[in-house]
């Protein structure tokens, strides 16, 4: 069958198992554009208003799904707009395939219109790129930048189509037969020496502790996870993107780690004997001060990338490997043990942050997060997809949202990426339509990409809009507040009216600004099928606690005071 | 330059990696994003043509073989990785060295340096003469401070290439895919 380039780039999506893609139409990317009149019955096109958006959704599909997201933009500036999003999912492993237009092959390096040497530029922010430059080798690329993106450590993948390569006609014959990239060899299980290596340590632990992170997902491990934590009587902490990893109301889990985690968790790993880190990189966020981390503990890490091993924290036995294999060559030999005393003392933290839980404080006649975010956890049953921005509220989200299953709690961990939530919520609930979707964003991330709400009204796209709108960037502020003598340079914000935004998009919106209303507010989101969006008018000036200061050690927490011990 | 008899505190890597445009590139951006210190870089071509062979002397500061090898690994495009520091290995430097020699005396000197060392006067002329110097860095690196009292005027060195010593045998048999004008991809050679 003879097809133009163009032709079989969405042939090859097609096989790939695409569905949606999210993009943006322009001169460079224009031939596959005309190509997808052909293909409407299969690929669904997603008309973003900006580039970046449609990287973030593709994003936010991949994460909700586990399947590759795809985003599509023209050359040059439509590309670069790419490039937050693609850094984001960089970071946080996320498998999304970006197809850039380019100038044409006799005009690269010209500095022709428009023309921007994007695969030098996301070199960077990419597992991998191609410049394609033969129509021949169109769907051979295709088909490896799937597979790229989507094993080993996934990532996202570009794929630079210059406009006379679309435009090429040959004969389309799909690589059925498999990859061969010879350079590429994702590691697979750990040798006898290594799991003798765990098993002796898993052993003779007397206060281990996991630290599990987006890598149990990824692998699948979650049972696995499960039994080895029940089996050896292990407590979990969760890095952020850790957390629905295994359900949070397990008894095995003590919360999450690092800067704004749980204290029991943070005082766990500073205290254990043995850490066994599953699919987690010690980013600093979750480590505080490398030099006093852990101090007397063993450390085994699995990881499937070798180049997160002994690279922030040296460990005892490092493993690369994919964690579902790893964990099922150890769990077979494994002895069950118990450490009941060390469970008791970790008790002993959790009921002493309880205390400080700011819930049980009198806050009356205030609209604190931490109530709109416990609340919207009790009235969506705690069983959403929450798809949070980046600040004050996406911690206070991870506090006091659990989550009891994978991939349901999505959020931009690696880069913290302002912007992320609004349009990876509209990318996730295409990928699980099925799902209640709720994102959960700050007035000042809100902005930065809020032009996406005309998408979600073209698209119909049922997700819940959270609005924090605490009136400042209130993460900073919090900063500034502590670091920087309340000096609130540029902090204040002045937000449009949201609910009348909402308005002019067509969208339904509620204000909330007192507790009472929050019920309220679900049940009217949960009423209409289409975006919705609520503004929650929260306190201006509210501290996220525990919090570890930045490179402070990580049992060092500034902590919010018991019940009656306020000054 | 100091002379350094046995220089500690240097990685050296050997990748195999695609002969395609952009590689090169692409291990550049690597080694600066994760800020290790390249002493040398050298590219080249292999028995294979479609393999090109890099030898890679890093700083260990911030680095350690493992790091650099896991981390070139992590590149697509390059197939294999050895780490040659703690292993029996032949390496080899390349100095093009500018001397003056406008009078008897400094070429009379410069011969019986020459003399001392594996290095030879390729280009000699009334003013200055070209010597061309072979040998381990460290050994390039000596040589250059006995000529330096004569009068360096232009230096280039190539930078190392290396090879393991020995039986294990380093190699890949990697092809690429060859695209035909009328189908797709089709393999040559699978490993
Ligand atoms: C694109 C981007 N720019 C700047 C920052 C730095 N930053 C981190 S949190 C934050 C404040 C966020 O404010 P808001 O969205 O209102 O959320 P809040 O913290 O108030 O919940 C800023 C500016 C960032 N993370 N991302």
């Amino acid at each position: 069958m003879k097809l133009k380039g163009a032709e079989i780039i969405l042939e090859c999506l097609i096989r790939e198992g695409v569905e949606v893609m999210f993009g943006y139409p322009g001169g460079a990317i224009l031939p596959t554009y005309d190509a997808m009149t052909k293909y409407t019955d299969k690929l669904h096109h997603v008309l973003v208003r900006h580039e970046q958006g449609a990287s973030h959704m593709a994003d936010g599909y991949a994460r909700a799904t586990g399947k590759v997201g795809v985003c599509i933009a023209t050359s040059g500036p439509g590309a670069t707009n790419l490039i937050t999003g693609l850094a984001t999912a960089m970071m946080d492993s996320s498998p999304v395939v970006a197809i850039t237009g380019q100038v044409t092959v006799p005009a690269i390096g010209s500095d022709a219109f428009q023309e921007t040497d994007v695969t030098g530029a996301t070199l960077p922010v990419t597992k991998h790129n191609y410049l394609v430059t033969e129509v021949e080798e169109l769907a051979y690329i295709i088909k490896e930048a799937f597979h790229i993106a989507r094993t080993g450590r996934p990532g996202p993948v570009l794929i630079d189509v210059p406009k006379d390569v679309q435009n090429a006609i040959t004969e389309f014959i799909y690589p059925e037969d498999d990859i061969h990239l010879p350079g590429y060899r994702p590691p697979e299980g750990a040798d006898d020496d290594e799991i003798e290596e765990m098993l002796d340590l898993l052993k003779n632990a007397e206060r281990p502790v996991i630290l599990a992170g987006h890598g149990v997902t990824m692998s699948g491990a979650n049972a696995e996870l499960q039994e080895l934590a029940e089996r050896a009587q292990i407590p979990i902490t969760l890095t952020l993107l850790g957390k629905g990893a295994i359900p949070e109301d397990h008894p095995m889990v003590v919360g999450w780690m690092g800067m704004h985690g749980d204290a029991a968790c943070n005082h766990a790993i500073q205290e254990a004997d043995l850490l066994i880190a599953l699919g987690m990189r010690f980013d600093d966020r979750v480590t505080g001060n490398i030099k006093t981390y852990s101090p007397n503990s063993k450390k085994i890490h699995i990881d499937i990338d070798p180049s997160e091993l002994n690279k922030n924290i040296l460990v005892d036995v490092p493993v690369a490997g994919d964690l579902k294999t790893v964990l099922r060559q150890v769990l077979p030999k494994m002895q069950d043990v118990s450490h009941p005393e060390w469970l008791n003392r970790i008790r002993d933290w959790q009921e002493d942050a309880d205390e400080r839980d700011i819930l049980k404080h009198d806050t009356s006649g205030k609209l604190l997060t931490a109530q709109v975010i416990n609340d919207l956890w009790k009235y969506t049953d705690g069983n959403a997809i929450t798809v949070s921005d980046v600040g004050q509220h996406q911690m206070i989200e991870a506090q006091y949202y659990p989550h009891q299953r994978p991939s349901t709690m999505l959020t931009s961990g690696g880069l913290g990426t302002m912007g992320f939530g609004f349009p990876a919520s509209i990318g996730a609930k295409f990928g699980k339509p099925e799902e209640e979707v709720w994102a959960i964003v700050g007035d000042g991330g809100f902005q930065m990409t809020l032009c996406e709400l005309a998408t979600a009204r073209q698209e119909n796209i049922n997700v819940n809009i959270a609005i924090i709108n605490n009136a400042f960037l209130g993460m900073v502020r919090q900063w500034q507040e502590l670091f920087y003598d309340r000096r609130y340079q540029s902090t204040p914000m002045l937000s449009p009216d949201f609910c009348k935004l909402a308005e002019a998009y067509g969208i339904p919106s509620m204000r909330v600004t007192d507790r009472s209303q929050v019920q309220e507010s679900v049940e009217f989101a949960r009423s209409i099928d289409g975006p919705v969006l609520i503004e929650y008018v929260v306190e201006k000036e509210e501290m996220v606690y525990p919090m570890v200061p930045a490179g402070a050690d990580l049992h060092d927490m500034k902590r919010r005071p018991k019940t009656g011990e306020e000054a | 330059m100091t002379i350094q008899p046995n220089p500690t505190g240097k990685i050296t890597v050997v990748a195999l990696v695609e002969n395609k445009p952009g590689v090169l590139n692409r291990i550049a951006s690597l080694f600066r994003r994760r800020a290790f210190n390249v002493d040398s870089l050298t590219v080249g071509r292999t028995h294979r043509p479609h393999v090109s062979r890099m030898t890679i002397v890093v700083d260990s500061e911030r680095a350690n073989p493992h790091k650099v090898a896991a981390n070139l690994s992590k590149l697509i495009n390059v197939i294999d990785v050895q780490i040659l520091t703690n292993m029996p290995h032949i390496s080899r430097d390349l100095a093009l060295i500018k001397v003056r020699t406008d009078d008897a005396d400094s070429r009379n000197n410069l011969t019986e340096i020459c003399d001392l060392y594996p290095a030879r006067i390729v280009d000699i002329g009334p003013e200055v003469a070209i010597v061309e110097m072979i040998g381990t860095e460290a050994y390039v690196a000596e040589f250059i401070e006995r000529v330096r009292p004569l009068g360096i005027v232009e230096m280039v060195r190539t930078g190392v290439v290396a090879m393991g010593r020995g039986t294990r045998i380093y190699d890949t048999e990697y092809e690429p895919p060859v695209f035909t004008k009328n189908g797709a991809a089709k393999h040559t050679n699978v490993i």
